[in-house]
């Protein structure tokens, strides 16, 4: 009897399958958040309206997500006539898995995270830039005008955005000194006053710096106001158009894990992460609270405004952002030399 | 006044009947009646004056003639018949010949408003029934483009000079025209 | 068709914006030649819901007709009632009773309010702002009751008769619709903060889709297209019809050309029409709401009538030819947006595909009533 708790004790505790379980645990954890942030943002678009949202199956709507998973899965996986048979077919998959990926290094508590790699950050950002890649592949290989009109907005779009998105963090890992996300977070430990948000020891622009990327992480994940990819009243679907059943779920997918990813880092890097407000009781809890806070302003943002312009888009990230991004570093290092 | 100007304007041109219309009967103060080759003319005149286009149809007067006539060989009949029962020995009158039967005429209406002046008019152009043409007014106004290719539609009239004289309304391989008096399903 | 062949070269594209399409509100489809973003040419192509009801017109009797009528435009489908009720009455001098034609006013102009409703929803989810529509629907919803209980429909009012109203209002509808105004005033305060004031809107339909006065003027445009073009057109005004010269209201005029304005002359005209039923209100006469003795074979003498009416999208009219008989002989519609999307095809030239569709929802489309 021991020795078999021993041995069980031994197994548990190496590497694979610690390896394994956190595998597991992660894709469970991304597939639960893309099918009850569908939700989610079905219940508070509701709400906003004035309506209550889905209601029907199950209370308060519960068992939705299970319904739109079956509808998903039974309808016909239809490949239309004469698109490319690799690209379309790929280019879900490579929406995907970068998206599940990126949660390898994020630490969801002291001790909670897949693998604690010291250059952290690189692995997420390295995993999201694939992403726009799988969009520009699926549309081309769609063969269809609109969905190539989406690809072109989708690539411009997203590498206006990525620069300021970069700047800022590379911001933080001068105020930090590493790359390692749990380092970064246990610098901001004990209380809200320590929080890299109001961090003004290290630059004044430190409010202005989280809504930059708060912003970058709203248009890299082609989240309204800036979805003028998907254009829903113009093109229709934009990039998917052509997808359905589980290709389009997997983009689906893709899109609400993307948002989680982008709300996490944001979490990480200027909200403290696990860390209490007051200091009391750091955990994961807290984490999760305010990784779902981020989110439902992200949902509530897309519900209210209508959709920029795309030069106005343009402009925003080139003319504004960037500009500023780069002045918050060099206030940033400047400081951080004097002091 | 503007549209006195245009009144006398719309005289000079050849072919063309000017009647004042009192508003409350018609809903229409001026009423033109011209000839198919005065039109551009008339609504060079009209664009001059500042109106800006209503509506462009057209009424089929199938069988119009043969009433008119009908009407008539009728009238001359019962005053034939007057004059006999009165006693004349010989009809005052040499019997009218009945007029020639003439073709139905198709007649095409434009309508014409103002945005500042009281004062809408209408256009009347007829054309014959078997071969009715009359020149577009789409370089004037380029809002009669539609208007024209629709009464083509619906009534088979040529507008000659249009640019894109396709169906609007109906399919566009369809050769039929569905407001014509004799048009069976 | 051949204007639009020969301009396109190995560079540019066709691209449909069909017949199924989440922006152009009914089946209209248009066909645009993009040079990557940029529109070359746009040629709309109708006539997906043609049903002939010039035709039908002549097929019945000037009685059968009348449900006709409102299934042209359905969102203001009691100005459609009115202006055929109105040639026709005028032709066969038949007269209405006082009580009827302020009732008929009434109902019109709150019809108008839940069209610019629908308008103002429509808008703005074309632009991306899907919030607004829920709310205006809400807000419509009741008129939409106010009205079921008058005449039994939601939609498609079929409530005029030659000679007055089908039936009489009652204090319910008259309470009701006081509470409505009130409501409605409350609310569009509410939108002016939330929609009207909102920057990202603001960027999206300032300086958007110029149409110049000379336009419209060769295009036949009227109505809130013209008014936001600095032309100071209101049938109501320049032809008065029914008992409007009784109302003291405004006709709102902007000058800039473009979406903006248009989409500020339709929320003034919002205002207007609460003010005209206010008044309507409380003028209201006793009396009957149809002739003792209406007609029910309507024969108007030989000749043809004009009639004009402002209808939410601009000036209607309606041509009647009658030969004297019980069925009419010829009947013309002048639908106002017809000639608003004329101009489409030349403006929209030069412009981004989502400016362009925010042009096409700033001219408010109803696509039956184009294609009848």
């Amino acid at each position: 009897m021991d020795t078999i708790l021993q041995l069980i004790n031994t197994i548990v505790n190496t590497e694979p399958f610690r390896a394994i379980l956190y595998i597991v645990g992660m894709i469970i954890f991304v597939a639960l958040n893309a099918a009850y942030l569908v939700l989610m943002e079905r219940k508070v678009a509701g709400h906003v309206q004035l309506r209550p949202g889905p209601t029907e199956n199950g209370p308060f709507g519960i068992l939705q997500p299970m319904a739109d998973g079956l509808k998903l899965m039974t309808k016909q996986l239809l490949i239309p006539d004469g698109v490319d048979p690799i690209l379309f077919r790929i280019a879900p998959v490579l929406v995907m898995i970068p998206a599940i990926m990126g949660f390898v290094t994020i630490p969801f508590s002291d001790s909670i995270a897949a693998r604690n790699m010291d250059i952290g950050i690189l692995v997420v950002f390295a995993f999201a830039t694939i992403n726009v890649m799988g969009l520009l592949l699926g549309a081309w290989g769609s063969r269809n005008k609109y969905a190539v009109i989406s690809a072109a907005r989708v690539v411009s779009q997203n590498i206006a955005f990525e620069i300021p998105m970069l700047v800022i963090v590379v911001t933080m890992i001068m105020i930090s000194g590493s790359m390692n996300l749990h380092t970064i977070v246990s610098q901001q430990s004990g209380g809200f006053w320590n929080w890299n948000l109001l961090n003004f020891t290290a630059s004044p622009l430190m409010p202005a710096a989280f809504l930059i990327l708060f912003t970058c992480m709203l248009a890299e994940t082609n989240r309204a106001p800036f979805d003028i990819v998907e254009g829903e009243s113009e093109l229709v679907a934009g990039p998917f158009i052509e997808y359905s059943s589980m290709g389009f779920g997997l983009f689906f997918m893709g899109e609400y894990a993307n948002i989680v990813i982008g709300c996490s880092l944001t979490t990480i890097l200027f909200l403290g992460g696990w860390g209490c407000p007051f200091g009391l009781f750091p955990g994961i809890h807290w984490f999760l609270i305010k990784l779902y806070l981020l989110i439902f302003t992200v949902i509530w943002i897309r519900w209210t405004f209508p959709r920029t312009t795309f030069y106005g888009l343009l402009n925003l990230s080139w003319k504004v952002l960037i500009p500023i991004s780069f002045v918050n570093l060099l206030i940033t290092s400047a400081m951080l030399k004097v002091f | 006044m503007q549209t006195d100007n245009l009144k006398h304007n719309l005289t000079l041109i050849q072919g063309v009947t000017l009647q004042d219309i009192a508003y409350s009967t018609k809903g229409y103060s001026l009423d033109v009646q011209a000839k198919a080759e005065s039109v551009l003319q008339v609504v060079q005149e009209i664009d001059k004056a500042g109106f800006f286009i209503e509506a462009i149809t057209g009424v089929d007067w199938l069988g119009e003639k043969a009433a008119l006539k009908k009407e008539a060989d009728d009238k001359a009949k019962a005053a034939a018949a007057a004059e006999a029962a009165e006693g004349e020995q010989q009809p005052s009158l040499p019997a009218n010949e009945s007029p020639v039967l003439q073709e139905d005429e198709m007649e095409i209406v434009y309508d014409f408003n103002h945005y500042t002046s009281f004062c809408r008019l209408t256009v009347r152009v007829r054309v014959p029934r078997s071969n009715p043409r009359l020149p577009t007014i789409s370089s004037i106004y380029p809002g009669a483009d539609w208007h024209e290719r629709e009464t083509h539609d619906f009534f088979g009239i040529k507008f000659i000079g249009h640019p894109n004289l396709i169906p609007l309304l109906l399919p566009e391989d369809s050769d039929f025209h569905p407001l014509l008096k004799d048009f069976k399903a | 068709m051949s204007a639009f062949l020969e301009r396109q070269t190995d560079e540019t594209f066709v691209l449909n914006l069909g017949p199924q399409h989440p922006a152009t509100h009914g089946v209209l489809r248009v066909k645009l030649l993009m040079d990557g973003e940029y529109i070359l040419a746009a040629e709309p192509v109708l006539g997906y819901i043609h049903r002939m009801h010039e035709k039908m017109g002549e097929n019945r009797t000037w009685i059968q007709y009348l449900p006709n009528t409102p299934r042209l435009d359905y969102l203001h489908a009691l100005a459609y009632n009115q202006i055929y009720v109105n040639a026709v009455e005028r032709a066969a001098g038949i007269e209405v009773p006082e009580r009827a034609e302020y009732i008929r006013v009434i109902t019109v102009e709150l019809n108008r309010v839940s069209s610019h409703l629908v308008w103002f929803g429509a808008f703005v989810m074309d632009l991306g702002g899907f919030t607004p529509l829920l709310y205006a629907f809400d807000d419509r919803e009741h008129i939409l009751d106010l009205l079921e209980e008058l005449t039994g429909s939601r939609l498609t009012y079929c409530y005029f008769r030659f000679g007055g109203v089908s039936c009489d209002i009652d204090d319910n509808f008259i309470t009701g619709t006081k509470i409505f105004i009130k409501r409605m005033r409350e609310r569009l305060k509410m939108y002016r903060a939330l929609v009207t004031g909102n920057i990202i809107l603001i960027k999206r339909i300032k300086d958007n889709g110029p149409i110049s006065e000379e336009m419209c003027r060769k295009y036949g445009a009227t109505g809130p297209v013209a008014r936001g073009s600095n032309i100071n057109f209101d049938v109501r005004k320049h032809e008065p019809y029914s008992v409007y010269p009784e109302f003291d209201f405004d006709v709102p005029v902007y000058s800039e050309c473009d979406s903006m304005a248009r989409y500020m002359v339709r929320m003034d005209e919002i205002e207007q029409s609460l003010r005209i039923i206010e008044q309507a209100l409380e003028k209201l006469p006793d009396g009957p709401f149809l002739l003792p003795k209406a007609p029910k074979v309507v024969k108007p003498p030989k000749g043809d009538y004009y009639q004009a009416v402002e209808a939410a999208r601009g000036s209607l009219g309606m041509r009647i030819v009658s030969d004297g008989t019980n069925n009419c002989y010829r009947l013309k519609w002048r639908s106002p947006t017809f000639s608003n999307l004329s101009l489409f095809g030349e403006a929209c030239q030069g412009m981004l595909l989502p400016d362009a569709l925010a042009l096409m929802g700033s001219l408010d489309l109803v696509i039956p009533e184009i294609d009848r």
